[in-house]
């Protein structure tokens, strides 16, 4: 590849527009609907990510593989290619090369969880259902030989190295010299807030850092009854992490970002990026969270509600990044309930996160966050006041149910009206004391 | 034969493989440059003056343009010529386009799009519908009234009355390709076009239009569209008048696609709609009167907002006799995106009206909602046509009140004058709710509500009636040209457009009956005017019953030729040659069908010939609101059942069951694709995609981000889908009927099934409105509580 290409070229308009590869689509070019999918493979497997947000430099040491590789090399259909045209999969077309790349990376990989796994591509016209028979028609298919060949390839990847203005620290500590040197410079992970900057925005990003190669950021390590989180670690790797000690979060991981884009988007992008809607700030606050900042050779350790101070302002100082996020390796109370207009892949009108301990009746301590209720995600000290101490009987409730007035101030905007947000807000807190009596609440478990 | 079989989508094998060429995947030579707009960004005003400096001088940037600068009249209205290609000087809404950016890349000119500064005095938006009637803002001068009966009395003389009103929200296409045009300059002045148009004659004549050449001069082709749903009807006209100035501009083939946000703020949606209604109606729930007011949000421009509303008004009965209905139709001029075509175009938003008033009808009379449709249903035709009998063929609602036992003495005439005459929802219903079990469900959902404090469920059957044809009589034609070759092979062309609906195959499939052979000898090529001139729009649900037919015509054409010509060769009769299994049995003799076309060739017969088809026996007056607008209608019914979040308005649908009515189907695979995808994307409208403007009249949901068409897990978890097993009564192609449009209102089903579980919270009438989303779920649980 020549190194002429600004760092923030995009690779679909690289395959489109270079390679002429014009099989991988531009449906929306926000990651949001998939028709760019591609197939990515380092030495941690294949996945699927949407090639309209992904940077060039991101992909130093990996291999792609697009929809017109998934064919064998003789022209042999791969399987789920075979089921799409038998179960009449593909209509206009537009989206189909997005769901064969999803599909194809399912089938590589065994998942068999359809719904999961292409909630990140958008078709118009099937109504999903012939695209479901064919996943599942194709799922017993052995993995065709050609499509476990990209590991072999990373090797003999062009190098990407030579793209100027973008660093690619390799450590925490590359990282934290580059930006003290560059406080003004944009750090790029997943690029799926970034991404949308540039393809979007138009804006000029200054001097970049591509930080996904900080080896020692990423990943989860248990310290104690600690979990130590890398902030590069992607939300797919933490989703596979947390789903068996917190379910619940883990749910909310898989609902708010498509595979796609948790496979890009990581932890620490989410946090630093101080989005008042982002859904994991409430969870992680709830969980009484602290955040690893760095600058320099300085780091601090502090609560991460006490990271969002107003809108649009953290308590970051120019050149410190978040390194890390601490939280308890258990908290089996912990809930977390997203309303949005579509469930998966949608952002949050109001998300609720409660993390009570009950002793005797009584709550003992509660930790209860709101993401889009205010500027920034929030504890509902005012809520936690009114039953801390008391059990949770009808007047306690209506009492805080109350109080969620002095916590919340909600904004309207297109995803819910003021009062919808406050009237729901409250119901959730009703909603929760009704899943510890045992009563059914989610509609998302309710079967015909 | 190849009609009737279940044969995949002929482009299935390059969709799978990413080979499928859309316009922005035309290779173009080196030079090719790339358009975009700079919009306005004030919903109504004048343009006090353009500062275009910064675009001009941008990186990559090679001309831009404004309305002084184009050299003719470049209106790019499908009808009504009010959509100047750039604002002369006047903007109508955010996201109008003011000036022109050519550019070397498309970044380059989206980028340079954004450095314009245009200074706009900013008048007063007409943004809502109680805005544009307080503003006296209307198409036509005023509300269009149709009206049959004696709707005054028959009101004043009910037994019982109600009334209400309701919200409808419009729907963005979302077709999954944005729209994109490419144009190449030619020698002498005249351009060849490539555009994502559901409607390549109409390009031609913008083009030609704005360039100042007859149509001869413009060629327009279309291969196929990634989608369209009826956004690429009249939308992408500014696209391909802009590629084609732009391209006798600078001598340069000029590509123009709108990035989706672009897309979204440009082009018009589904038209939002509110709808108020007052009915008489007796106690056994039979409506004697109604009075409806449909207010149509139309955008700015008039585009096709007429038509649609008309349909509007014609879909005001769905399947029900109503003796006496007066509608008032308000066509509002607004400051936002012109609403447009939209898969039912109108249609839908009657029908919901109507579905609306049964619903609360249901609700007041304490009766079941199927059985209270069924004692209003049309008269069932006669069953003779009829073929086979689905499972389950038990009349287990209704017998008692069949409508033709009660009112078999009145006539079976809608609202408009049209007779009845193929009324089949009395047999499909019986076939639906058997095979749904809908009763034992319907007391299933009310049990698990009595147990269930938090969660409700909601049941609803709704019938589907849509009229098939263009409204616009004119519209109802079609032509094809159809080549055999020396080889045996054949090349098919038609004025319809393959935008994913299977247009392509159906219509291979009945050339490769008619000449019975294998439809692999069959090649469809792309829509191209320069081959079968004057098309309609692939609308209407209209493609396959008019290019069907005119491509049987042309089929037919060249096989009597050959038919003769083999016949005298053999000295048999003309009707003992038969085109079958792949071959020509001439009497005793049997040539492969390959063989006989070269015998024919070599005696000189001509192997190519167009066909042309209209529709027979329409005929309408649309002022008058009288007349036979329809060819015959097209059936279905769904049963859907639902869960909310009575704390949240979280909803989900659990399962839905579906007739559908799609005559003798050309190819159910297709078909059944067609009902399953419609569903869907009508139940998306009325629950997850919610269209938000601001108080300036901002789109504020403009990209896949903030508007929600359904994901794949919003299917119904259960989704059984059956057509219904009869032919067509009107002689159309092989006795199908369209299927594009009338399923979408399927979803229909899913909004009532959603109001029935609010209205299981308590004795009032929710009152929902569409979209249902969570806050308005839990706005109607509330309303259901407080009565």
């Amino acid at each position: 590849m020549e190194a002429v290409a600004p760092p923030t070229r995009t690779l679909l308009d690289f395959l489109r527009d270079e390679r002429g590869l014009t099989g991988t689509k531009e449906g929306c070019n926000e990651g949001d609907c998939g028709a760019c999918t591609v197939m990515v493979t380092d030495e941690q497997g294949s996945r699927a990510l949407n090639a309209c947000i992904l940077f060039l430099p991101q992909l130093e040491g990996k291999a792609v593989r697009t929809v017109e590789g998934i064919a064998g090399p003789n022209g042999t259909l791969h399987p789920v290619q075979e089921a799409m045209i038998a179960r009449h999969g593909s209509q206009c077309g537009f989206c189909t090369p997005g769901f064969i790349m999803s599909m194809a990376v399912a089938h590589l990989n065994g998942e068999t969880d359809f719904d999961d796994r292409l909630a990140g591509n958008l078709c118009r016209c099937t109504g999903y259902a012939p695209i479901i028979r064919a996943a599942e028609d194709a799922a017993e298919a052995p993995v065709p030989e050609w499509m476990t060949a990209d590991a072999g390839a990373i090797a003999t990847a062009p190098d990407i190295a030579g793209i100027e203005g973008a660093a690619r620290p390799r450590t925490s500590d590359e990282l934290a010299e580059w930006y003290l040197d560059h406080p003004d410079g944009t750090l790029i992970a997943g690029a799926t807030d970034v991404g949308l900057w540039v393809t979007k925005d138009f804006r000029d990003l200054g001097d970049v850092a591509f930080i996904s190669g900080c080896h020692d950021m990423q990943g989860i390590c248990e310290e104690g009854d600690r979990l130590i989180i890398g902030a590069t670690t992607t939300m797919s790797a933490l989703w596979d992490r947390l789903a068996e000690p917190f379910p619940s979060y883990a749910e909310l991981i898989r609902r708010y970002g498509s595979v796609q884009v948790r496979n890009a988007a990581t932890i620490g992008g989410s946090i630093a990026n101080g989005s008042p809607i982002g859904d994991n700030a409430p969870a992680l606050i709830a969980l009484g969270a602290t955040l690893r900042l760095r600058c320099g050779d300085e780091r601090r350790e502090i609560a991460l509600e006490d990271f969002f101070i107003e809108y649009g302002k953290q308590d970051r100082a120019p050149g410190e990044f978040v390194e890390a996020i601490t939280i308890p390796s258990q908290a089996p109370a912990l809930r977390c309930y997203k309303i949005s207009k579509r469930f998966d892949q949608d952002i949050t009108a109001v998300l609720g996160c409660f993390n009570l301990t009950i002793e005797g009746g009584i709550v003992r301590e509660a930790r209860i966050a709101f993401g889009g209720m205010a500027g920034i995600p929030k504890r509902a000290r005012a809520v936690e006041a009114a039953i801390t101490g008391k059990p949770l009987d009808a007047p306690v409730l209506a009492n805080a149910q109350a109080a969620m007035a002095e916590d919340f101030t909600p904004l309207s905007d297109m995803r819910a009206s003021a009062d919808y947000r406050l009237a729901a807000a409250r119901n959730l807190l009703a909603r929760h004391v009704a899943e510890m009596r045992g009563e059914d609440v989610n509609v998302l478990e309710v079967r015909a | 034969m190849s009609v009737a079989r279940p044969l995949p989508h002929d482009a299935a094998p390059l969709h799978v493989t990413g080979a499928a060429r859309y316009v922005d995947d035309i290779p173009t030579p080196a030079g090719t440059l790339h358009l975009a707009f700079g919009t306005s960004a004030v919903a109504a005003g004048r343009i006090l003056s353009m500062d275009l400096d910064a675009v001009r001088h941008a990186p990559g940037v090679v001309a831009v343009l404004t309305h002084a600068d184009l050299p003719r009249d470049c209106d790019v209205s499908p009808a009504a010529h009010d959509e100047p290609l750039l604002a002369d000087g006047v903007v109508h809404y955010v996201g109008q386009a003011v000036f022109l950016v050519i550019a070397e890349s498309h970044l380059a000119a989206r980028h340079a799009a954004r450095l314009g500064r245009v200074e706009i005095e900013a008048g007063t938006p007409i943004l809502t519908i109680d805005e544009a009637l307080e503003a006296g803002s209307h198409f036509e001068g005023g509300p269009i009234t149709w009206s049959r009966g004696d709707t005054e009395a028959a009101l004043a003389g009910a037994p019982r009355r109600i009334s209400g009103v309701m919200e409808i929200g419009g729907q963005e296409h979302f077709y999954l390709e944005g729209q994109a045009a490419l144009a190449f300059p030619q020698e002498g002045g005249d351009m060849v076009v490539h555009s994502s148009s559901q409607h390549p004659t109409e390009i031609q004549h913008k083009v030609a239009h704005a360039l100042g050449i007859p149509m001869h001069g413009v060629r327009v082709e279309v291969r196929r569209m990634g989608g369209g749903f009826g956004g690429k009807e009249s939308q992408g006209n500014a696209l391909a008048v802009a590629c084609a100035v732009a391209a006798r501009l600078t001598g340069r083939a000029c590509k123009m696609r709108y990035d989706r946000d672009d897309d979204m703020v440009i082009t018009g949606k589904r038209h939002d709609f509110r709808i108020a209604y007052d009915v008489g109606f007796d106690d056994e729930g039979q409506i004697l009167g109604i009075e409806f007011t449909q207010y149509a949000r139309c955008g700015w421009s008039q585009d096709l907002s007429l038509p649609v509303a008309d349909r509007a008004m014609l879909h005001s009965d769905n399947a029900y006799r109503i003796p006496a209905m007066r509608i008032a139709s308000h066509r509002l001029k607004t400051n936002t995106q012109s609403a447009t075509a939209f898969r039912g175009f109108g249609g839908p938003q009657g029908m919901l009206g109507i579905e609306r008033v049964m619903d609360h009808l249901a609700h007041e009379t304490g009766l079941d909602g199927a059985e209270i449709r069924r004692r209003n249903f049309y008269a069932e035709a006669e069953a003779e046509t009829k073929v086979g009998t689905g499972p389950g063929h038990g009349h287990k609602f209704g017998a008692a009140h069949s409508p033709k036992a009660r009112y078999s003495e009145r006539e079976n005439i809608t609202h408009y004058g049209m007779e009845v005459t193929d009324f089949i929802l009395g047999g499909l219903t019986d076939q639906l709710l058997a095979s749904s079990d809908y009763a034992v469900r319907r007391a299933a959902v009310e049990d698990w509500n009595a147990h269930n404090s938090i969660l409700k469920r909601g049941i609803a059957y709704a019938p589907v009636k849509f009229g098939i044809s263009f409204t616009l009589t004119h519209l109802n034609q079609a032509g094809a040209l159809v080549h055999v070759y020396q080889d045996g092979s054949i090349h098919l062309n038609h004025g319809g457009t393959e935008m994913g609906q299977g247009l392509f195959q159906k219509v291979a499939q009945v050339a490769a009956s008619r000449f019975g052979v294998d439809p692999a000898l069959v090649r469809i090529t792309a829509t191209d005017t320069g081959k079968v001139p004057n098309t309609s729009a692939t609308a209407a649900s209209s493609g396959s019953d008019l290019n069907g037919m005119a491509a049987k015509a042309a089929c037919d054409t060249i096989r009597d030729r050959m038919a003769e010509c083999l016949a005298e060769l053999h000295q048999a009769r003309v009707e003992e040659v038969v085109f079958a299994n792949g071959e020509v049995r001439i009497g005793t003799t049997t040539l492969p069908f390959a063989e006989a076309v070269q015998l024919c060739y070599f005696n000189r017969v001509s192997l190519s010939a167009t066909g042309f088809y209209k529709t027979p026996d329409i005929s309408w007056n649309r002022v008058a609101g009288r007349g036979r607008p329809f060819f015959y209608f097209a059936y279905g019914a769904a049963v859907t059942e639902v869960v909310i979040d009575t704390l949240t308005g979280e909803n989900r649908i659990l399962r839905a069951d579906i007739v559908h009515d799609a005559g003798a189907s050309l190819n159910p695979a297709l078909d059944i694709g067609q009902v399953e995808g419609a569903y869907v994307q009508g139940a998306g409208w009325l629950t997850t995609e919610e269209l938000v403007w601001d108080d300036a009249g901002r789109l504020r949901t403009h990209a896949p981000s903030t508007y929600k068409i359904p994901a794949c897990s919003d299917r119904p978890d259960i989704f059984n889908v059956a057509l219904w097993d009869g032919p067509n009564r009107a002689e159309t192609i092989y006795r199908s009927k369209a299927v594009g449009e009338p399923p979408l209102m399927l979803g229909i089903s899913a909004f009532l099934a959603l109001s029935d579980a609010c209205a299981a919270c308590g004795s009032g009438y929710p009152d929902l409105d569409a979209p249902a989303t969570p806050e308005r779920v839990l706005a109607a649980v509330t309303r259901a509580r407080q009565a």
